[in-house]
């Protein structure tokens, strides 16, 4: 009986379905069924399964970010009650992410907010302009593992260098590493100011994260 | 002597991309969107003015609401023709809806040196540079700033490229990188100085300014305030909408230029109410997300389609447009970058766009070329000649001619042929070597249109500024730099 209802749930994901991954999580819960079989068992094999047609071409973007919003609201649903219950789903690590102050391009860093959540990290993602001040504060609150900083502008990429240098200052740049991105990234800026990692996309956003805490 | 500028005029072709009723709807539509959704704008200065004008500001989510009627009659009171000036009178341009001016693209990060061919961050030479190289073709009408000077701090930046330009050509600016009050108020000195007066620099316009929109449904609050302190001093002003289906816009086209619209009319009408009569320009560089990775594309159909819908847009409005084509995502001239590159600036002209932008670049507006500009600009000369068409009277029929050479005779002897030859189009760039040629030299058209450019910098140097002048305009960016503190300097 579990094993039909699991198949509904992958599927609202493959549909990009937010309403009905949140009435079928609720569902779960009504049915006594535990939250984190739910995920295992049933939403994320959606998940999977878009990301799996995503890496072959067969699905395209859109696909892949409303799969990401119907797990999104699946999991609120979920949440609550695997707190109760005192079981945690286990997440690759915390990132941080956020377009550096000054900057408004926002698109580039959703897309790697979305790709990182839907490969298993827990993001996240404090929007565009967000002054360095708040990102180091989020980070310290959540006890992030990564920090992950967008930056178009030429203008606003110092502003990378600037996080940086204050996780130095305030003690903090062993704990977090720090990973960047952005029109203007290259190779020489990223040695220069010493991140831990770049990429010139999303698919690569998500292999730099992992081999930061340590996957391959 | 400063170069005459090759322009398209008196078009023969047409296109037909979107029908009166079309036009409406979308028109309509636009409007219904201002009025329901609204659009976003994150500056007090502009809330404020948009509550003095009658329209429904939310100061919490900064979203401003608009009735169609303020929207519409503020447009009315834009002028549908104005001159971009230039230092030189010869080179100012009309933008009288019979002219189609190309400019180099703007703002973009990294060179490829001319020299070395190694692939760089770029700098306030590179600008320089570029201007006289662009000074020094026919096809180039006016400036776009093509790259950021990243040796200079962020607050002035705008400010030291302008210089560089001026310096460095007498034809027009236009600058996209002047987002902030305290710039632009230092950009209006220094374009008034270079005009010679306030008033001569609203007869003259030496410089113009492009701001981009903030999509979906928003405007950068720097942009729109800097945006004022120009209008005020009647520099033209635009806005440019970048929505790209997918991710800032609906991934149908007609909902993309709604949402692209409402945003450059909002900025328009905004600017409009505030100083009416001022002159301002459509702006848009719309496209389509790549549906595997999102990225901005900056060419394929999507975009060509974009390039002449605008423009009927913009006619609707009765105002200018400066369209963004040429953005090819290719990462080196080649044959995707020829393709991109021609149906874009294509599609814009014969819809008869005031302004084209801009020739350079390579990879989505990012990375300058100079054999790709030149590649552009002959892409630029090809169009000019197709916009002549065919013209059709007694001359061009050459029936006396046809007849003297009659049947297996030859045109190559006729005097008719002599007096017409010089209206076929003869490439600078194109292959038309025999094979043998091309497979004992191994160049082609880059190495021949980086020659040009190479060239051109050794040989091309325009009017200076007076040192007067030019040491005045530093003394006026070095007061700003003084009055700011800069703890953001790259
Ligand atoms: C769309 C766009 C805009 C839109 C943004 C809309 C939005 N809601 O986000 C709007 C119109 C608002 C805009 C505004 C401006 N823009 Co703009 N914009 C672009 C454009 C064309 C595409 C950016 C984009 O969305 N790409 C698609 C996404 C998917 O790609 P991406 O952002 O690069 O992200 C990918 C990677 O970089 C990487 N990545 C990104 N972030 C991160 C983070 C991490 C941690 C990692 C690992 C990876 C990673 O992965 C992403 C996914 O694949 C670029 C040109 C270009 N080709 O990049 C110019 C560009 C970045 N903009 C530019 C400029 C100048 C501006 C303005 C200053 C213009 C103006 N005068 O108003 C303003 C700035 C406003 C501000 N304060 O920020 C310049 C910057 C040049 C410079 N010298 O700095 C560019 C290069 C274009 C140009 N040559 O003019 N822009």
């Amino acid at each position: 009986m579990n094993q039909a209802h699991f198949e509904k749930m992958s599927q609202s994901i493959v549909n990009g379905d937010p309403v009905l991954a949140t009435s079928l999580a609720q569902n779960a819960l009504d049915m006594g069924i535990d939250p984190l079989d739910a995920i295992t068992q049933g939403f994320v094999v959606g998940v999977d399964l878009v990301g799996a047609a995503f890496s072959k071409g067969d699905a395209y973007l859109p696909e892949l970010v409303m799969a990401g919003e119907a797990m999104k609201a699946a999991v609120a649903v979920l949440e609550p009650e695997m707190h109760r219950r005192g079981t945690e789903r286990k997440t690759l690590g915390k990132i941080v992410l956020a377009t550096v102050e000054g900057d408004i391009h926002e698109i580039g860093k959703s897309l790697v907010g979305t790709m990182l959540s839907a490969a298993g990290f827990e993001v996240f993602d404090l929007g565009v302009n967000v002054s360095t001040a708040k990102i180091i504060e989020k980070s310290k609150e959540v006890k992030a593992d990564i920090i992950g900083l967008s930056a178009l502008l030429t203008t606003t990429m110092v502003k990378q260098k600037e996080v940086i240098n204050s996780l130095i200052n305030a003690g903090l740049r062993s704990a977090v590493k720090v990973m960047v991105g952005g029109a203007p990234v290259t190779r020489e800026w990223v040695e220069q100011i010493q991140a831990d990692g770049y990429s010139e996309d999303a698919i690569g956003a998500v292999d730099i994260a992992r081999q930061l805490v340590g996957l391959s | 002597m400063p170069k005459a500028i090759k322009s398209i005029t008196n078009p023969k072709l047409s296109i037909n991309i979107l029908s009166d009723e079309e036009v409406l709807q979308i028109h309509q539509a636009t409007l219904h969107t201002i009025e329901s959704v609204g659009v976003r704008f994150p500056s007090q200065k502009a809330l404020s003015l948009w509550r003095e004008f009658g329209a429904q500001v939310d100061p919490g989510t900064q979203i401003v609401k608009v009735n169609s009627d303020i929207i519409e009659s503020a447009l009315k009171n834009a002028p549908p023709a104005y001159v971009l000036g230039a230092r030189t009178r010869e080179q100012a341009c009309p933008l009288d809806g019979n002219h189609v001016f190309l400019a180099t693209d703007g703002c973009g990060v990294e060179v490829i040196d001319i020299n070395t061919g190694k692939r760089r961050p770029s700098c306030l030479q590179d600008v320089a540079d570029i201007a006289r190289v662009a000074d020094g073709t026919e096809e180039i009408g006016f400036h776009w700033v093509a790259l950021s000077a990243q040796d200079k701090p962020a607050e002035t930046r705008g400010l030291h490229e302008i210089r560089a330009v001026w310096q460095n050509s007498t034809k027009h600016i236009q600058t996209e990188s002047i987002y902030s009050e305290a710039e632009a108020h230092v950009a209006v000195e220094m374009a008034s100085a270079v005009a010679g007066s306030a008033q001569a620099l609203r007869e003259q316009p030496v410089l113009s300014i492009m701001q981009c929109t903030a999509s979906p449904l928003g405007q950068d609050g720097g942009s729109i305030e800097a945006a004022l302190i120009a209008a005020e001093a009647g520099i033209p002003i635009g806005f440019m909408t970048m929505t790209a289906n997918l991710t800032t816009g609906p991934a149908t086209l007609a909902g993309n230029l709604v949402v692209g619209n409402a945003e450059v009319l909002t900025a328009l009408a905004l600017i409009q109410l505030a100083y009416p009569g001022v002159p301002i320009f459509y702006a848009a560089a719309q496209t389509a997300s790549d549906l595997r990775t999102g990225a901005y594309t900056g060419g394929g159909p999507e975009d060509f389609l974009y390039g002449a819908a605008t423009n009927r847009l913009a006619n609707f409005y009765n105002v200018p447009l400066s369209m963004g084509a040429f953005a090819t995502g290719a990462k080196e001239p080649n044959w995707q970058a020829g393709l991109e590159n021609s149906l874009s600036a294509f599609m814009a002209c014969v819809s008869m766009s005031d302004m084209l932008l801009g020739a350079g670049f390579l990879h989505g507006s990012r990375i300058w070329s100079y054999a790709q500009m030149m590649l552009d600009c002959e892409i630029f000369s090809i169009i000019h000649k197709m916009m002549a068409g065919i013209e059709v009277n007694d001359e061009t029929l050459a029936l006396d001619t046809i007849a003297s050479a009659g049947p297996g005779g030859n045109f190559l002897t006729q005097a008719h042929t002599l007096k017409h030859m010089r209206e076929l189009f003869l490439p600078k760039f194109m292959d038309r070597r025999p094979y043998n040629t091309w497979e004992e030299k191994g160049d082609d058209a880059r190495t021949w249109a980086l020659d040009r450019a190479r060239q051109t910098l050794e040989n091309h140097f325009p009017e200076p500024l007076d040192p007067k002048l030019d040491a005045a305009l530093e003394e006026m960016i070095l007061g700003l730099e003084g009055n700011t503190e800069h703890t953001q300097r790259a």
